[in-house]
């Protein structure tokens, strides 16, 4: 056993209300600049979709993610070492910039100095790359916004598997959910096998996934590696850049700029123990259905002394296992089992994981006719597919999904009980094989969910994780290079200089 | 006149070139790693590159590798394993004519791609378009010596190279004098191949140092970044 500390995350999509609050913020903060205009660390997508960048689920299509191969060890879906490399010179793997979307700003001050005319001025978009006039905007992060563009190309979403789609296309029996993305921190990531330079690392102490922006050489073997399309090539720069997590603020012990500006409160950060010794055994699993399964026995019970020693052992704070004990994350994947991990078949074993939505009940339901299962209506009843979510969540195995749904109406039914009727309902807890006091707890951290109960975020230990000696009077965040600050474009060696702080003055002007 | 000329094109220059190679390639690593990356554009626009790009890219790796063994491989040992110069010229011929056809065929599609392709263009820095022009260039004249080596099959002229080209690692200041006579095509490739390697330091043709053969002998996938190990403070006993 080899105890290591993750900070996950956990996101509550039964609250989501899909504003993109947390891919705005996200975006001021990490990628408005040149070369990342296109990417989004955070996106939020509306399902039933393709997504951004298109198709990204179809691992037939990009090759992400990791296959299990006849003798039982797994590799990356796009090869082994050697055809990884096979393909330096031109990856046939690689998204292309439209399949994301090209960006554009738009001429916002012809609006201004236009002359006088018969029509109103209009500032139409101009490409970012190029500079040059885009007639047509194509796709972006949220294309398919509530359900956007037709249904049957929206319906190559390929959590349709197994499902009966074409009724979900009718108007009366149509549904939809959001699904907030980014980097899954995996415990196996196929961007770290997958990058040639060893560039990528998983972060000892926090766990979290990060590039060295100064050992990447631009392979771009990363961008296919990753199964959830969450490492971006930054055409500016040529090296590939992707959610850091917000590791300033982590390791002050503060939320991630998406959690802390989520007006839902459907984030929450939280630690979670994890033994590093099970990790190739777990993403091994031969049936993909047991991979949720799997890695849940990857977790460490903080509660066990027999992990609290080796913790310690590893070298885990003291401030962590505290924090492992009244993680929320903990809370709902382990003790209520109400959060589930993004497409676990990829077998990356993701860190960031969904509650499952719940949604109205199909009209027949509500007329009284069927699917009442006693005093609960029938998950099975719900307009979004049980199969759909489970396709999404569980590698396609229903009955996690179906458990989860189940717990969260009996919360429903629960407090409704008390707090409408004044009555505790003894029955409803032990239907879903819970308990009174773990179905207030649950409501309290999923319903009410205060600031201090969504984050629960120990801060780093500078003093052992890097020689804060060296960091003193330095320029903070830069790209490389120390602080340059020099007015010249380029260097010597045709690299363009990085300023710390850019400003976009008169760049439009100049482009109408 | 032309031997001063001669002198300093293919006996001075040569020095200037590696220096600036070996020092500009060790400072640029040094100070600007961020800088240091392959430029890939195929995010921007797949079409041409596919070909362009493997096409280039096999072709001028068995030419590189063709001329590294073919001009500095001591003369001595080619005799003493029997391979007439002849046979050996009609080697080079051969490998070099037909790895030159693929290599400028996939620098056409890149050269083309890097001007009239918007979105790549407005992405490349002068540095980028030049060297590919430039290697463009140095592929053509390298095709071209191929008519005036078919002339004299013997294999003397491709000594008169290898004498030169072996003078200048071992210091023979009279090395510029064996490519004196050659035809002017050569000179001119001999040139240019010199000024690429002056100005290596300077594009992204750094890239090939990175090669990442590493990668096969990375144990295991992960990458994983330990804690900084401090020394433990070593314990002094109290004093009884």
């Amino acid at each position: 056993m080899k105890v290591r500390a993750q900070i996950g995350m956990v996101l509550n999509l039964d609250k989501c209300i899909g504003c993109h609050t947390c891919s705005v913020t996200c975006k001021n903060v990490w990628t408005n600049r040149e070369g990342v205009e296109y990417a989004w660390f955070n996106n939020v997508e509306t399902k039933p979709g393709i997504g951004y960048p298109k198709d990204w689920e179809n691992q037939k299509r990009w090759n992400g993610g990791w296959v299990r191969r006849a003798n039982g060890r797994i590799e990356p879906k796009q090869g082994a070492k050697w055809r990884i490399l096979a393909k330096l010179f031109a990856n046939p793997d690689l998204p292309e910039i439209d399949d994301y979307y090209e960006p554009f700003d738009f001429d916002y001050s012809h609006l201004q100095t236009a002359k006088e005319s018969q029509t109103s001025p209009t500032a139409r978009p101009r490409s970012q790359i190029s500079g040059e006039r885009m007639e047509k905007i194509e796709w972006g992060p949220n294309w398919e916004e509530i359900l956007g563009g037709e249904f049957a190309k929206r319906s190559k979403d390929y959590n349709f598997e197994g499902v009966e789609k074409q009724i979900y296309g009718e108007f009366e029996n149509t549904f939809m959910m959001y699904l907030p993305r980014l980097c899954e921190h995996c415990l196996n990531p196929t961007c770290v096998a997958s990058c040639p330079s060893g560039a990528i690392y998983k972060r000892e102490d926090d766990g979290i996934v990060l590039i060295d922006q100064d050992k990447c050489r631009g392979w771009r073997m990363c961008v296919s590696g990753c199964p959830y399309k969450k490492i971006y090539y930054n055409w500016s720069s040529g090296k590939s850049e992707k959610c850091v997590f917000c590791y300033p603020r982590i390791e002050a012990g503060q939320p991630t700029v998406c959690s802390e500006t989520c007006v839902g409160r459907i984030r929450y950060l939280g630690v979670v123990l994890y033994d590093a010794d099970r990790i190739a055994e777990a993403a091994s699993a031969p049936n993909e259905q047991d991979l949720y399964e799997e890695q849940l026995k990857v977790f460490l019970d903080p509660n066990d002394p027999e992990v609290i020693a080796q913790a310690k052992k590893d070298g885990v704070p003291d401030a962590w296992l505290e924090a492992a004990r009244k993680s929320p994350v903990w809370k709902m994947a382990m003790e209520w089992k109400v959060a589930f991990p993004l497409h676990p078949e990829y077998r990356t074993l993701p860190m960031v994981w969904y509650v499952p939505p719940l949604s109205p009940l199909q009209s027949a339901a509500e007329a009284g006719k069927i699917g009442l299962d006693g005093d609960m209506p029938d998950v099975r009843s719900l307009r979004i597919p049980v199969r759909y979510l489970a396709n999404l969540l569980t590698g396609g195995k229903e009955a996690p999904v179906v458990s989860a749904l189940e717990r969260m109406l009996a919360m429903r039914t629960y407090m409704r009980a008390k707090t409408v009727d004044g009555v505790i309902d003894e029955a409803v807890a032990g239907k879903v094989g819970m308990s009174n006091e773990m179905i207030e707890e649950m409501y309290h951290v999923m319903a009410i969910a205060n600031y201090e109960d969504r984050f629960v975020i120990p801060t780093s230990h500078r003093e052992i994780s890097e020689d804060a000696y060296d960091v003193r009077g330095s320029c903070g965040f830069t790209f490389g290079n120390g602080c340059s600050g020099e007015d010249t474009g380029t260097d010597l060696f045709g690299g363009k200089r990085t300023r710390t702080v850019q400003t976009p003055v008169g760049k439009l002007s100049e482009g109408v | 006149m032309s031997g001063y000329i001669n002198t300093l094109l293919f006996g001075i220059y040569p020095y200037i070139a590696l220096v600036v190679l070996i020092l500009g390639t060790a400072i640029r690593y040094d100070r600007e790693q961020y800088g240091w990356r392959s430029g890939s554009s195929q995010l921007l626009r797949r079409r041409q590159l596919i070909w362009g790009s493997v096409l280039f890219h096999v072709g001028v790796l068995v030419i590189f590798f063709g001329h590294l063994v073919g001009l500095l491989t001591p003369i001595a040992i080619f005799d003493a394993l029997g391979i007439s110069h002849g046979a050996k010229q009609l080697l080079a011929i051969v490998a070099g004519g037909v790895a030159g056809v693929m290599a400028i065929i996939g620098a056409s599609l890149l050269v083309h791609r890097r001007l009239f392709d918007a979105r790549v263009r407005a992405n490349s820095s002068t540095t980028d378009t030049l060297i590919i022009i430039l290697l463009w260039i140095q592929l053509a004249l390298g095709l071209m010596t191929i008519p005036i080596s078919m002339q004299h099959l013997d294999g003397e002229e491709m000594v008169k190279f290898m004498s030169w080209a072996q003078g200048i690692f071992t210091f023979n200041f009279e090395a510029s004098s064996y490519v004196a006579e050659v035809s002017f095509i050569f000179k001119a490739h001999l040139f240019l191949g010199l000024t690429i390697l002056l100005l290596f330091p300077f594009t992204r043709l750094v890239h090939m140092l990175s090669v990442p053969l590493g990668f096969f002998w990375r144990p295991g996938y992960q990458v994983v970044r330990e804690r900084n190990q401090r020394a433990q403070p070593t314990r002094l006993p109290a004093a009884e």
